[in-house]
């Protein structure tokens, strides 16, 4: 008992004493640098093989287009983001970001209007969700580029084809997704919110849509990589200007010094909406996102 | 405060019958505790009670009418999980009942009316001793904090039928004796009819004014679920006498519990109001 509670009011003091027993591999937790360093380890070897690869192919012809090294692509990179185009006297880079984030966030705001709409009137209302579920189980299987043609051709080829495609492309599951979310709510919370006086309104309002919201953002967050799918799908038949419009145009000259920095930059993008989404679940639904023990 | 009768009810899920040929008055303010083996159809029972679920035969009517088949403020419930709302801190949940009751389309009173339910909120978080949680979400609530809250949240809407499903049954004896205080003087100071379904022979005879066994009459050895539970049992308990130990072990012989002496133990340890 009193060496217990000695080892126990030591432990407090300085480090705990580490038992000498191997744990499982599913139990070995990993520390704060231990996690960064592990992490780091795929870029950083992606990185050295690149670098060996282009740095040989280089070596043995210097004009070589396809893998080329780090400074080429920096200021090939460093051209299109602060030097005018020579006919159109555009900043090219900011020019392709700009039309397609708005035509990404366009697409992806329209669906997720229509999800948090549709989605919790099906999973709510008996009777909608009789009318539409079964539509919107149905459409949800059409393989969205196979109506970019017919969406081409009935609204054009300008932006509210591209818009509408990446709005139809992620909706319908997003619709499923947070109806199934609003089915699941717990009975005993509507029944309690029934008792409390809410009508079928004001519970949308005061229960449904805040115990929805971080299901919604996770359901942007998966939906955001279709979306740059069919974006970039867009762009690339149809645009004149736009990050796939230019990776598909340059491809025609094998410019991979083009083409990779874009990548990354498509890459840089997508990671930043997702932290911000992220940020934004904690600071909307605090609840949803309990501080974890350290 | 409302009479409920019951008369001939059955519930049955596809061929399962679950109830059959339940009868029962409570008369307005009594405290009806409802105890039975596990499974034999209490919480189905109390759902009916409350409009969640409907019965299949038989008549329901709360005061003079038949019951309305859907939940409504008449009564109110404590389930033993998901009582409060998780996406609303302590104090949020209880001003959440004065915003549906009169907040109007936006689900939310404002101005003078907010100030007025929010001194009302606190004053019954106080109650129930949570003011020091009033800003805590329920997820960083204690079981037994989160059972106050949600007692304290249903008696705010003032219900006139207060419907109680196992709410103590997962807190520690301890905790268990505090609520126990809490919801006698809450139902003494309110007076309202409350149905509480527990597994806890003592707590049933403690707190109610009458003590209802649900268990089968009938047995079918080779399908089970062909005949439903009913009350076997109903013992009015005079509210100035403890109960007997002979009736407290009879009833808990009744519903099988393993020890019927710790049963009596708690109803004689404890002193009825
Ligand atoms: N929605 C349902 N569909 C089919 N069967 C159900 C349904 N709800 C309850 N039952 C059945 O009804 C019976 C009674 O269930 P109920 O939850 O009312 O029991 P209980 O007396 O509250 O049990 P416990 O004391 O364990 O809470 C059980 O056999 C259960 O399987
Ligand atoms: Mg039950």
């Amino acid at each position: 008992m009193n060496a217990v509670s000695k080892a126990g009011g030591e432990g407090t003091h300085s480090s705990p004493p580490r038992p000498k027993v191997r744990l499982r591999m599913i139990n070995a937790k990993v520390s704060r640098g231990g996690a960064l360093f592990l992490g780091g380890l795929p870029f950083l070897f992606v990185a050295i093989a690149y670098l060996i690869a282009s740095a040989q192919r280089l070596a043995v012809n210097p004009s070589d287009k396809l893998l080329p090294s780090p400074v080429q692509m920096w200021s090939a990179f460093l051209d299109l983001a602060t030097v005018p185009d020579k006919r159109s006297g555009d900043l090219i880079l900011w020019v392709d970001t700009y039309a397609s984030l708005v035509r990404l966030f366009a697409g992806v705001g329209v669906a997720t209007l229509v999800a948090l709409s549709l989605g919790i009137a099906i999973g709510f209302i008996p009777r909608v969700r009789a009318f539409l579920l079964p539509f919107v189980t149905v459409v949800c299987v059409i393989p969205p580029l196979a109506l970019l043609p017919i969406l081409f051709i009935a609204l054009g080829l300008g932006e509210t084809a591209k818009i509408t495609l990446i709005a139809i492309g992620v909706a319908p599951v997003m619709v499923r997704d947070i109806a199934n979310r609003v089915m699941e709510l717990p009975s005993e919370l509507v029944a309690k919110a029934q008792t409390l006086g809410g009508n079928s309104w004001t519970m949308i309002l005061r229960l449904v849509l805040p115990q929805v919201m971080p299901r919604l953002i996770t359901c942007v967050r998966l939906a955001l990589g279709p979306a740059w799918l069919f974006l970039i799908a867009a762009e690339a038949i149809a645009s004149t200007e736009g990050l796939g419009y230019r990776i598909f145009l340059v491809r025609r000259y094998l410019s991979m010094d083009v083409i990779l920095p874009y990548v990354a930059w498509i890459t840089l993008l997508a990671v930043i909406t997702d932290w911000l989404l992220v940020r934004l679940s904690q600071a909307m639904s605090p609840w949803a996102h309990p501080v974890e023990a350290k | 405060m409302s009479r409920i009768v019951v008369h001939g009810l059955e519930k049955s899920y596809g061929d399962a019958r679950v109830l059959e040929r339940v009868n029962v008055t409570a008369e307005a303010g009594e405290f009806l505790s409802l105890v039975g083996a596990s499974g034999c159809g209490k919480s189905t029972f109390l759902r009916i009670l409350l409009g969640q679920e409907q019965q299949s035969g038989g008549v329901v009517v709360v005061d003079d009418g038949p019951i309305v088949p859907e939940p409504t403020p008449q009564r109110g419930i404590v389930f033993q999980r998901y009582s409060v709302f998780p996406h609303l801190t302590a104090l949020q949940n209880l001003l959440l009942v004065e915003d549906f009751r009169s907040g109007g389309p936006f689900g939310r009173v404002f101005g003078a009316r907010r100030r007025n339910a929010r001194q009302v909120a606190e004053a019954m978080l106080e109650r129930v001793g949570l003011a020091h949680a009033r800003d805590l979400y329920p997820a960083s609530l204690s079981g037994g904090m989160q059972q106050r809250l949600a007692i304290a949240q249903t008696l705010l809407g003032r219900p006139q039928i207060l419907l109680l499903d196992e709410p103590f049954g997962a807190l520690d004896p301890g905790i268990r004796v505090e609520m126990h205080e809490l919801l006698t003087e809450l139902w003494t100071e309110h007076g309202m009819t409350v149905v509480m379904v527990t597994h806890d022979i003592g707590e049933a005879f403690k707190l109610g004014t009458r003590v209802l066994v649900f268990d089968k009459v009938r047995h079918d050895p080779q399908f089970p679920s062909a005949y439903g539970a009913t009350i076997t049992y109903d013992l009015k308990l005079d509210r100035k006498n403890r109960a007997s130990s002979l009736e407290v072990a009879k009833v808990a012989a009744m519903v099988g519990t393993a020890r019927p002496d710790s049963a009596i133990a708690t109803t004689a340890s404890q002193r009825r109001p």
